[in-house]
This record gives structure tokens, C-alpha cells and sequence, in this order.
């Protein structure tokens, strides 16, 4: 019982099942933060004066460390897949906010001009042209708070089974079998990388007008708020 | 429940504020781990950032290690240093100096790429030396955001040394982890309010950097 | 038996009554034949109807009797689920009170401690009395094993050396030392009666600093191997005190008092055939055997739930 991919019965799951756990614990919660943070950057941006609390708020939110959340989460939702979800779906906000609300103001005012005098409603124009327009922006963020989300459900281990692969590292620690740490690295690693590929794909494929190649040019002075993340 | 009410608590119990204990000294333990992590991370990050940036050369692989380092999660490195090497502050410093490099490689690089040729060129036309060029033009043009990589990555290390307290280590995770497994909401709470203290403490001491640092010409802009 | 554990039995089977005429009505609107054990409403339908949920502590010995209750409960045919890892004590008890886990190997004595720090620990029938008086309303005490772990403050060879610490030393011992010592244990050794209150209050003992580590494994164990501590919380069933020749300081004043293993349990989650298993259990699990299965566990690095199946089996239990 000392394989690389010999889990202990305690975690009641296979290497595979761990995989599974650990993509729903870490992307349910991003795709929360992006149906909140949608109408959030669009109210932020009709009333310019909302936008400052909301990023103060989330950044607020964000400097919580993840474990302290859980805990004081364990009292209301319980030792479960909850109590980890909750605070990625707040921490995502804190990028996908800022990043939805300036994609979408970035869209050339000649251009929302011509979709109002089409007879687009504000809703419609916003959907259908500011979105679109805005959609690498908005990747940008995604691939963000999702390698964040990955790599922060882990530390869902510390209250009771509820991380994942990151369940991997008490384990390795508890029975003292470094080869099952070494496991979770690689296999989180592994995961961050290819959802990260499949946002750029996805990217690639909503903005068709956009060069293929090249490299990512999407955020360089952004980079303070698309490097957040990793795990605290 | 109210969670002010336990922040309260905290702070205004006695025991909280002297010994091995005590506040001060865990949140100079932070201080500490969080200033040789960051350090370490910008001997690393900003040399080879502004040889790549001035050069303009080396930008795929510096995505390519910014996006690998971003990858790896900083919980899992920390067990399995700890299980390889043992205690100690380096099985600490191997997650939190892969956190901070990314964002210090990759704002570094991109900062002094990015710097006005025009300028660059006038004092490459003037015969200044190449390492002239980066440290009395590029630099100091670069130098906001060269600073806010460096901020972005302070911020992180401060929340996430937290997690040293997972392998016996001090520091403010601390009372969060000591809190968890005693089930003391009030060191919980307390220990993560000092946590955010800490990380607006930071901001501001790099938002007074930037002011005493960045020359006027280029702050206007 | 205890007289707490009678009252609730005779509950028990008051609520058997019942649940029996509501299974045979059940079963004769829906025609339904099947004998399933599991479906046994006795455990009072609290979470999942019939099932019965057994969790662990966040170490490997818990683990590992966790998983012996847990299959010794499949075998006598009732629906079993597992909540491993969850935590320590202060966070497990709370679960069990809210009916979150119906089941959680438990030492006595240790419980004890935790429910009322003062109480006095003279032998383990009357710690198992005391346990009940405390115990919440809902939960109470199966029979304890032969089989012990306690915590004991143990020091290395070094620190036993330098200041001539043998087997046959005592916690008192260490007072004039304690001052110039790292202590080690799990984060709530901190604040436990079991811990350092008691070793101050009992022996007077202050150390001159602590390290959380973890509860008794292996950070435990490479912190006072490799000096890191001079002195830690070790589990006396903990197969590395052989191996790295740790010195256990006696406890005279009882401080560690007892820890037999001891099955805590909802008595609104578990049917009778699940006593009866358990008490089984309890029978025939002695320190030996204790020492035996964690050296597997911990050193062969073989499955806790393989370890407990195969010792079952042998037991005639599985």
C-alpha cells in the first residue's frame, strides 16, 4: 500500500473520483462567481458610483484567508462541499468583477451607438454586443479564478475530507507516504493547465475575429488583479 | 453570533498579547516569513525580468513558467516540502517564493517591454551603455508597475504564510489552525482580521513607496 | 450495564414497538416482502433513514477503529456510511450532538477531560459513570475495551539522557528541566486539561515554549526524533516509541488518566444488533492487539480498512 496511486480507503474515493470531487468543488463555485458577477459589473458600470464599494467589498472579502472562512462556515453549512464552495464563489468575484466591468466599458462608444440606433434594448445590447465584445476580458479573468479555485480547494482537507485532492496531502502526512503529496501536486497541477487550455480554446472559438496566434496580451497592467489567487 | 463581537474578544484578552503566543510575536513571525519570501521571490523575478523586458527576448518561456508556477498549488508543495525535507522555514519558502515569482517575472517583463522606444532610442542615439539605458530610462519609467507586481505578490505571500502554521511553524495562521482544532471561533476570527491588517498594511507601505520612488514626470501620467 | 445505558435501551424498545407496527403497515401497503435489515427504522430515522453514519478523528488510529466499528457493523447487516478525518474532539463531539455522526471510537478517560476538567479518574468503570452523567442527553458510552492509549508526555533519548530520565521517571520529574524544553502536540494539547493547563496545574510543569504539531503522527514523531522538541504529546499504543527509543515519564497524579477504547454512540442511531456489535468488539480488542493492527497501519503502511476487515475475520467478528 504504497503506490503512487494506492489511496487509503479513509478518503472513500478513487484517484479518479478524487479528480471529479476536485473539478466541482473548484469549478461549480466559479461558474456561481460569474452568474453573480455579471449582474454585479453590469450595475457597477450603469451606476459608476457602485463600483468602488463592490471592489472594496470583494477585496475585502478576498484578504479573509480561505481556512478562516471555512471554519467560521463550518457552524452554518456543516463539514461539507459547501463550506469550501462558498468562499471560492466569493474570492472569483474579486476578479471576475473587475474584469467583466472594464471588458465591458472598453467597448467603443461608435459601437454601442450603432446597436442602439439598430434598436437594441439595453438589455439586448448588453447580452448580444458588450458581452461578445468584452468576452476576453472576461476569459482572462476566468482562467484566473479557476487556477485559483483549483489549487484552493485543497486546503478543504484541513476541515474534514472536504478537499478533494488536496485529501491527498493529509493523508500523505498522516500515514507519512510523500508519495501520495506528490500525487495531489502533480494531479492539481495537471487540472489547472488543461482548464486553463480549454478557457483559451473557448476564447479562441466566441471571438473568431481575433488573431489565433500571438501570445496572451489580454493583461498586462491588470496583472495585480489576474495574478490573485493561489492558495491561502 | 456576531463575528465583530469575537474579533472583540480577541483583542481585548490579555493572554492574547505577550509570550510565544502572544500577538506581537506572531505577527513579526509573519512579517518575517512573508519579507524573506518576497525578497527571495524579487532576487529572483526582477533580474531576470528586466534582462528579458530590456532585451525583449524570452517572453514565451517566462509565460510558460509564470503559467506553470501559477499551476502548482501552494497547500500541496508545502506538505510534500515538508515530508522531503523536514522542518524548518525552506519547505515554507519553496511555496510562498513560487507564489510571488509569477507575478513579479511576468509585470517586470512586461513593464519594461512596454516602456516608450522613443525615449529609449533618443538615449541609445545619446551613447549611453546598455545597462545605462535600463536603469536611468526603462526603470524608472517601468517603476509603477514594476512596484504593483511586487505588491500583488506581497499581498499573496501575507495571506498565504498563513499555511505555515499547517507544518508547526508560527505566524499568524497560527491562531487560525490553533482556532479550528481547539474550536475557538475568537482565535479564528482574530487571527484573520490580523491577517487582513497585515495585507492593507502592505498596501500602504507600497502605496508610500510608489510615492517617495516613482519620479513626478512618470506618476503624472 | 449502566443504568443510563438500561433507561435507554428500554427506549429503545419502547421505539421499536412502534417502528415495527409502522414497518408492518408499510410493508403491507406496498406489498412489499423484503427483510432488509438496513431499512430498520430503530435508529429513530435521524440523517439518512437506517444508516448509520461512523467518523473518525484526524489521526490513523482513529481511522483504523473507525473502520473496525464500521465493518463490524456491515457484517451484522446494517447500512453503514463513513466520515473520516473529521477533526479533533472539540470538533467531533459537536457532530455527533447535532446527529451528523451516530458513531466515533472515543477513549474514556480522555472524554473525560474534555467534559469536565476537574473530575477525578480512579478507575474505568467509574470514569464510563462520570462520561454518561456529562455526556449530552443523546449520546452515550457502549463498553469499553481492555484496549488503552493514552497521551503521555514522552522526551527523546537526548533530552532523557541529558537530564537522566528513565522508565522509571515521572512527570514530577521534569520540573526543574520543563523551563529550558520545546513541547510538542496536536493545536488543542494547547489548551487541553490533558495538555499543558494540566501539566501546569497538576505538575506544576512550565515549558519554555510549545509546537503545535499534529495528534501523535508522524509530524509528532520526526519533530522529537529529530529534536525539534525536546518533549511531545505521544500516544502510548504509538509503534515509534520503540523504534526511536522514547522515554514515556510515568503519571503518577493521573493527569492522563484513562483512555480505553470506547465506542460513543447516538442512542437514537444505533439498533440493538449494533450495541451488541459493538460491545463484541470491545470484548475482544485488547492493547496488544491495538499495538498490533496501528504497527500495521502506521509501519507496513498497510489499509486501516484492510487491517480491520482481516482482524475481524480472525476475531470471528467480520
Amino acid at each position: 500500500m504504497n503506490g503512487f496511486f494506492d489511496i487509503p480507503s479513509d478518503l472513500q474515493h478513487s484517484w479518479a473520483g478524487l479528480i471529479g470531487l476536485h473539478l466541482r468543488e473548484a469549478l461549480l463555485p466559479v461558474a456561481a462567481g460569474l452568474l453573480l458577477a455579471l449582474p454585479l459589473a453590469l450595475l457597477c458600470n450603469r451606476f459608476r458610483w457602485l463600483y468602488p464599494p463592490v471592489l472594496g467589498v470583494t477585496t475585502m472579502l478576498y484578504a479573509v484567508p480561505s481556512l478562516a472562512f471555512f471554519v467560521v462556515l463550518i457552524d452554518y453549512t456543516g463539514q461539507t462541499e459547501l463550506t469550501v464552495m462558498i468562499p471560492l464563489a466569493l474570492y472569483s468575484l474579486v476578479v471576475l468583477v473587475p474584469a467583466i466591468a472594464d471588458g465591458v466599458r472598453s467597448v467603443p462608444d461608435e459601437t454601442l451607438s450603432a446597436a442602439t440606433a439598430m434598436g437594441f434594448g439595453p438589455v439586448r445590447r448588453y447580452l448580444q454586443v458588450q458581452l461578445p465584445i468584452a468576452a476576453p476580458a472576461i476569459i482572462a479573468g476566468l482562467r484566473v479564478a479557476t487556477a485559483s479555485s483549483i489549487s484552493l480547494v485543497s486546503v478543504g482537507a484541513l476541515i474534514g475530507n472536504q478537499g478533494a485532492l488536496g485529501n491527498l496531502l493529509a493523508a500523505a502526512q498522516k500515514y507519512d507516504r510523500p508519495e501520495l503529496a506528490a500525487n495531489a501536486v502533480v494531479t492539481t497541477a495537471v487540472l489547472a493547465i488543461l482548464c486553463d487550455a480549454a478557457l483559451v480554446a473557448l476564447r479562441r472559438a466566441l471571438t473568431p475575429w481575433m488573431p489565433r496566434s500571438g501570445r496572451e496580451r489580454t493583461a498586462a497592467p491588470r496583472e495585480e488583479l489576474l495574478t490573485k489567487g493561489a492558495a491561502r | 453570533m456576531n463575528v465583530l463581537n469575537f474579533v472583540q474578544a480577541f483583542f481585548s484578552d490579555g493572554a492574547h498579547w505577550h509570550g510565544y503566543d502572544g500577538i506581537p510575536t506572531r505577527f513579526l513571525e509573519h512579517v518575517r516569513y512573508a519579507a524573506l519570501a518576497l525578497a527571495i521571490a524579487a532576487a529572483i523575478g526582477l533580474p531576470v525580468g528586466l534582462l528579458t523586458g530590456h532585451t525583449g527576448r524570452g517572453g514565451n518561456a517566462i509565460a510558460f513558467v509564470a503559467n506553470a508556477a501559477r499551476a502548482l498549488p501552494s497547500f500541496g508543495l508545502l506538505v510534500l516540502a515538508v515530508l522531503l525535507i523536514g522542518f524548518g522555514l525552506l519547505p515554507v519558502m519553496i511555496p510562498l517564493v513560487v507564489l510571488a515569482v509569477p507575478p513579479i517575472l511576468v509585470t517586470t517583463y512586461e513593464a519594461v517591454r512596454t516602456v516608450d522606444p522613443a525615449p529609449v532610442d533618443a538615449a541609445r542615439g545619446m551613447g549611453m551603455r546598455e545597462s545605462r539605458i535600463l536603469f536611468r530610462v526603462e526603470v524608472p519609467v517601468a517603476l509603477p508597475l514594476i512596484l504593483s507586481g511586487l505588491r500583488s505578490a506581497a499581498i499573496q505571500i501575507v495571506s498565504t504564510a498563513t499555511i505555515a502554521a499547517y507544518v508547526s511553524l508560527g505566524g499568524l495562521g497560527r491562531y487560525i489552525i490553533d482556532g479550528l482544532y481547539q474550536r475557538n471561533y475568537e482565535k479564528v476570527v482574530g487571527g484573520a482580521t490580523l491577517v487582513a491588517l497585515l495585507a492593507l498594511v502592505t498596501l500602504a507601505l507600497f502605496w508610500a513607496v510608489g510615492r517617495l520612488a516613482v519620479s513626478p514626470g512618470v506618476r503624472r501620467r | 450495564m449502566t443504568l443510563t445505558a438500561k433507561s435507554s435501551r428500554s427506549r429503545t424498545r419502547l421505539h421499536g414497538a412502534t417502528a415495527v407496527a409502522l414497518a408492518a403497515a408499510a410493508a403491507l401497503l406496498t406489498g412489499c416482502s423484503s427483510g432488509d435489515t438496513s431499512d430498520n427504522p430503530l435508529d429513530g430515522g435521524k440523517a439518512e433513514a437506517g444508516t448509520v453514519v461512523v467518523g473518525s478523528n484526524n489521526f490513523a488510529e482513529s481511522t483504523l477503529l473507525a473502520d473496525i466499528y464500521g465493518e463490524a457493523l456491515r457484517a451484522k447487516g446494517l447500512k453503514v456510511s463513513y466520515k473520516h478525518n473529521i477533526g479533533s474532539r472539540e470538533t467531533t463531539y459537536g457532530l455527533m450532538k447535532n446527529g451528523s455522526v451516530t458513531v466515533l471510537p472515543e477513549y474514556n478517560g480522555s472524554l473525560l477531560a474534555y467534559l469536565d476538567a476537574k473530575a477525578e479518574q480512579t478507575s474505568a468503570d467509574a470514569v464510563n459513570e462520570a462520561v454518561k452523567a456529562k455526556l449530552d442527553k443523546q449520546l452515550t458510552l457502549l463498553e469499553s475495551s481492555p484496549a488503552e492509549d493514552k497521551d503521555s508526555v514522552s522526551v527523546n533519548a537526548a533530552t532523557a539522557k541529558k537530564y537522566g530520565l528513565t522508565a522509571e521517571s515521572t512527570l514530577a520529574d521534569l520540573k526543574e528541566a520543563a523551563p529550558e524544553l520545546v513541547i510538542g502536540g496536536s493545536p488543542e494539547f494547547q489548551t487541553r486539561q490533558q495538555g499543558l493547563k494540566g501539566l501546569e496545574s497538576v505538575y506544576g510543569l512550565k515549558f519554555k515554549n510549545f509546537k503545535a504539531l499534529d495528534a501523535g503522527g508522524p509530524l509528532t514523531q520526526a519533530a522529537l526524533a529529530q529534536n525539534e522538541v525536546q518533549a511531545a504529546d505521544v500516544f502510548t499504543t504509538d509503534p515509534a516509541i520503540v523504534k526511536e527509543k522514547f522515554v514515556v515519564l510515568k503519571d503518577p497524579e493521573n493527569l492522563f488518566g484513562f483512555a480505553n477504547v470506547t465506542p460513543l454512540v447516538r442512542k437514537d442511531g444505533l439498533p440493538q444488533e449494533g450495541v451488541e456489535a459493538l460491545n463484541a468488539v470491545s470484548a475482544k480488542l485488547d492493547t496488544k492487539t491495538l499495538l498490533d493492527l496501528d504497527a500495521q497501519v502506521q509501519l507496513e503502511k498497510k489499509d486501516p480498512l484492510d487491517v480491520a476487515k482481516a482482524w475481524l475475520k480472525s476475531a470471528g467478528l467480520g
